[in-house]
């Protein structure tokens, strides 16, 4: 196998929190947004990141590109280590990781021209570049991307939500990376325009070689596009499998019941379906269930579960799975 | 929803009229703004009245044939005339009132335009820096403000002025030292909020340096209210300066603003009430207008009808 | 007569640029226990519709057509006239939890208001009642809950104190404004299934308005699909899904991610969402849709009926579908 573009092991990132009450000196409260999650990501590859609010998938991305400080772990690209890294390594690697964002117009500044935008991490990154092969870029790109070129002087409240996204796109892919975290990119946008923004990715991703992190919270989106898809609950990694063995066979109880959960738009199956419906809400990151966290609410949960954590091991199909009873 | 449509349907209008070869200009925040301002009637209208009143102050006592502490022997304490070009009458010294009335507005003009910038100014980079640097020097600093706030600012220009006496730069030392607070925190607070917009994370993950995000990215979405939070500071700097001129505080006799002729004014408005009509018409006036323009740089600038 | 027939409703809104129809030319009638679905992406007036018959409509927005209920016009109706109505035999849900709860008030109290109010009960048995409510909607320990602010709930548990306070008074229909959307799968799972249930126990009629094509499938016996402010295509659940033969309805679903096919690549819609402003004289559809030609950009084409459906197209149904089968597999 290729050598992995991106290796992350068992990161964890706490956030402090301030009790209710508290005093200026009381002991604040740590919430695992994200609890030890490893994975290794190759080029060229997608890899979909599926989970409910709270499951700390956004979290997770930030701590990739170093955005939130992780707690503790590793975070190795291409062989180097970048966690406990210098700012300056940082940077440089900023060149080969680009990140897109939920909210296609707040993620743009709105007193900036397309064309500023999309050029901006030329002049961070590329510098001795002259301002006329900035454009040059800017507009090459805008093509790619499926923007007008009559567009560049325009400002982002001109356009409507999936053309936001793609000059999103078009500012991550500028630097030509190696490396996309796309955080829930079309999960604020209309059906039809969604089916068009995964579509680009996917043909660009083709062209230039990337690889992908693609969040979504839930799993129909990241089927299209996912060559292996982690489920995550509450800041744990759940089940880590290849597509076409995660939606044929689930092997964790969470990854059916979110199956299960998404509509279908069938009326017949619809009708008939026997949803594995969930008991209650999730959690509260503050205070986690003990052992497995998804016991609460797991419809085959049993003593054992709230005793021990289940370990993180790869089953015989070659899903990894943190289950007592998977396999 | 529908105004974002429109501004689209304006765009594609101007596509659809065969300018698609071309380079659209775009709608920059500011032209919006510029043009929802000129759209209030209320507002442009009391923007030209303060230019008028600006200009006379400015270009009024050179064109008029008196002095402002020449005493016309002939009229004292005249009623609003023809003769002699006394508009505005005289006081009971025989100083015309129309030039003193000019001179008194460009200092309480002067005043309101510099303790605002003043004020503006220590606002904005006390706001600025609590806000970015957020944590333990955010508090302190704010602390600072309250303060501040608490401080009973009359006294202080009271004991600032017996001991220094009246000067024109004191004045506006006094007020601008009482009036950089509400801008300090609306900024703060604008700052914070800014902050954790996405745009400045998306600035973050391709790796802009700081500096570069506060000057490229923060600062100009700061402007708006920066710009709001001036018109309305400009009218309470002047009315500022009023009361502490009517209160004895102002500046030194013969020189004059509007406070002191109100004042002036109020102690013989029985016997010659134009002593007090004119140069308070004229103040609330200023500040009328000056409350219009804030109204409509609000309405034009608001981040949130947009 | 039906419990409520909706006749050729139109919103109009008054703009500085001009007057914009929102929604054109909607008819529907709904009967005891029966579902409507009304899809469509952003700009597609669904939710106007429905606010318009709640006289819920925005200061420059006017209503024209009938809505009536029980033979009585909703739109013609005086405001007083209207809350005897609405919030008592027509309710409510939205999105957002939070606009129709009022967190300075306990539930306890904004639940018991309602009843005292509509129906003239003590404040006692007005809580007795609201407790029986939360559990219907399956809040656990209802009886201790209810005395808490709505701030105390999540999300899921908010939608559900909504629902529960919609049906206190018994409606006879209830809408719902895409009251899932803000939630997770697992939790709108719960969601949906709470509202067949209610329905299969109350007999309620539900409008369910909702821009996701899977929540209809199970829930709504009848479907209206919508663009750019008018109806496209109209009728069961079954032919709009099985049977589709309007372009849209067909792009709809061909951009759908599902997790029931094997489809390797997701066929999108091109363009962006209609500008409401700036509608093409035609058919609203005409500037993205693939099988358009110079009629339907010029010619509104009619809500005609054909077969069991409506369907407002140039092209013959036939036509659509087979090319429909080209583009989609």
């Amino acid at each position: 196998m290729a050598e992995a573009l991106l290796s992350v092991r068992d990161l964890r990132v706490n956030f402090q929190i301030t009790p209710a009450g508290a005093w200026p000196w009381t002991a604040k409260k740590d919430l695992k947004a994200v609890g030890g999650v490893s994975f290794d990501l190759y080029p060229g590859e997608t890899l979909g990141v599926v989970g409910e609010s709270g499951c700390g998938k956004s979290t997770l991305a930030r701590a990739i590109l170093n955005l939130i400080p992780a707690s503790s772990g590793e975070i190795v690209w291409l062989g180097k280590t970048l966690t406990g890294g210098s700012t300056r390594d940082w940077h440089a690697v900023r060149r080969d990781i680009q990140m897109i964002f939920q909210d296609p117009l707040a993620s743009l500044d709105p007193r900036m021209t397309v064309a500023r935008i999309i050029g901006e991490p030329l002049k961070v990154h590329r510098p001795e570049l002259s301002a006329d092969e900035v454009m040059q870029r800017v507009r090459a790109m805008m093509k790619k991307v499926g923007l007008r070129d009559e567009m560049i002087n325009r400002y982002p409240h001109e356009f409507s939500g999936g053309q936001c996204q793609r000059i999103g796109i078009a500012r991550a892919l500028i630097l030509e990376p190696k490396l996309i975290i796309c955080d829930e990119p079309v999960s604020a946008l209309d059906v039809s325009i969604q089916a068009q923004i995964i579509n680009l990715l996917k043909s660009l991703q083709q062209e230039m070689g990337l690889a992908l992190i693609f969040i979504a919270h839930d799993l129909a989106v990241v089927k299209h596009i996912s060559d292996r898809i982690l489920v995550m609950y509450l800041g744990r990694e759940m089940e880590l499998a290849e597509k076409s063995m995660l939606y044929a066979k689930p092997s964790h109880p969470y990854t059916r019941a979110l199956l299960s959960a998404i509509p279908v738009p069938d009326p017949a199956l619809e009708r008939k379906k026997e949803v594995r419906l969930l008991q209650g809400d999730i959690p509260s990151p503050i205070n986690p269930p003990s052992g497995c966290v998804f016991r609460t609410r797991c419809p085959e949960a049993q003593t054992r579960c709230a005793q021990e954590v289940p370990v993180w091991r790869t089953l015989d199909n070659g899903t990894r799975c943190a289950c007592h009873f998977a396999g | 929803m529908l105004l974002k449509n429109k501004q689209n349907a304006l765009g594609d209008a101007l596509l659809a009229a065969g300018l698609d070869a071309l380079p659209v200009a775009g709608r920059s925040p500011w032209r919006d703004a510029r043009e929802r301002f000129f759209r209030n009637k209320a507002a442009v209208v009391s923007l030209v009245l303060l230019l008028l009143i600006t200009l006379a102050c400015v270009f009024g006592p050179m064109l008029l044939p008196h002095s402002f502490d020449d005493t016309d022997w002939d009229a004292m304490a005249l009623a609003p005339t023809w003769q002699n070009m006394h508009l505005f009458g005289t006081d009971e010294l025989g100083r015309d009132l129309l030039v003193r009335t000019l001179i008194g507005g460009r200092i309480s003009l002067m005043v309101g335009l510099l303790a605002t910038i003043a004020s503006v100014a220590i606002g904005i980079a006390w706001g600025a820096t609590a806000g970015f640097i957020g944590g333990r020097v955010d508090t302190l600093m704010m602390r600072l403000v309250d303060m501040m706030y608490a401080v009973p600012y009359l006294l202080i220009a009271i004991l600032m002025v017996t001991l220094l006496g009246r000067e024109f730069y004191l004045v506006v030392l006094t007020i601008t030292v009482f009036s950089w607070m509400d801008m300090a925190r609306v900024v703060r607070g604008q700052t914070l909020a800014i902050k954790s917009k996405e745009y400045i994370e998306a600035a973050h993950a391709i790796g802009v340096s700081t500096p570069a995000i506060i000057f490229r990215h923060i600062v100009p979405n700061l402007l708006g209210i920066v710009v709001i939070y001036t018109t309305v500071t400009v009218p309470g700097v002047i009315l500022t300066e009023s009361v502490l001129s009517f209160l004895g505080l102002g500046v030194q006799e013969p020189m004059t603003s509007w406070g002191v002729l109100i004042e002036e004014g109020t102690g013989v408005m029985e016997t010659t009430p134009w002593m007090l009509l004119f140069p308070g018409a004229l103040l609330s006036l200023t500040l009328y207008c000056a409350n219009y323009i804030g109204d409509g740089m609000r309405d034009a600038l608001d981040p949130k009808d947009r | 007569m039906s419990l409520l027939q909706v006749n050729n409703l139109g919103v109009e809104f008054q703009t500085g640029d001009g007057p914009v129809f929102a929604v054109n030319g909607v008819s529907f009638a709904l009967e005891r226990g029966q579902t409507l679905g009304i899809v469509g992406e952003s700009g597609s007036g669904k939710s106007q519709t429905v606010l318009a018959m709640m006289g819920l409509l925005a200061k420059n927005g006017r209503a024209t057509g009938e809505a009536l209920y029980h033979g009585q016009n909703l739109l013609a109706m005086k405001t007083a006239e209207l809350n005897k109505i609405r919030g008592n035999r027509v309710a409510m849900i939205f999105q957002d939890p939070m606009t129709s709860l009022n967190p300075y008030l306990t539930v306890e109290r904004q639940m018991t208001e309602v009843l005292q109010l509509h129906k003239g009960m003590s404040r006692r048995d007005a809580k007795k009642r609201a407790i029986e409510l939360l559990d219907a909607v399956r809040i656990p320990e209802a009886a201790r809950r209810i005395d808490m602010y709505p701030h105390e709930f999540s999300g899921g548990m908010r939608q559900r104190v909504m629902i529960a306070m919609a049906l206190l008074t018994e409606p006879e229909v209830l809408v719902a404004d895409e009251p899932t959307t803000a939630l997770d799968v697992t939790v709108q799972a719960q969601i949906l299934a709470l509202l067949k249930e209610l329905q299969r126990d109350f007999g309620t009629a539900i409008v369910m308005i909702t821009h996701d094509l899977g929540v209809v499938a199970g829930l709504c016996e009848q479907v209206m699909v919508m663009y750019g402010g008018r109806v496209m295509e109209q009728g069961s659940a079954d032919e709009i899904f099985y049977r589709p033969t309007h372009p849209y309805t067909i792009g709809l679903l061909g951009a759908l991610p599902r997790l029931d096919h094997d489809t390797a690549e997701l066929v999108s819609i091109p363009g962006n969402p209609p500008n409401m402003a700036r509608l093409p004289k035609g058919c609203p559809f005409s500037e993205r849709c693939s099988m358009a030609d110079a009629r339907c950009a010029a010619e509104l084409p009619p809500l005609a009926p054909a077969g069991a459906i409506l369907r407002a197209c140039h092209r013959a149904p036939e036509h659509v579908m087979k090319q429909g089968e080209a583009i989609h597999g």
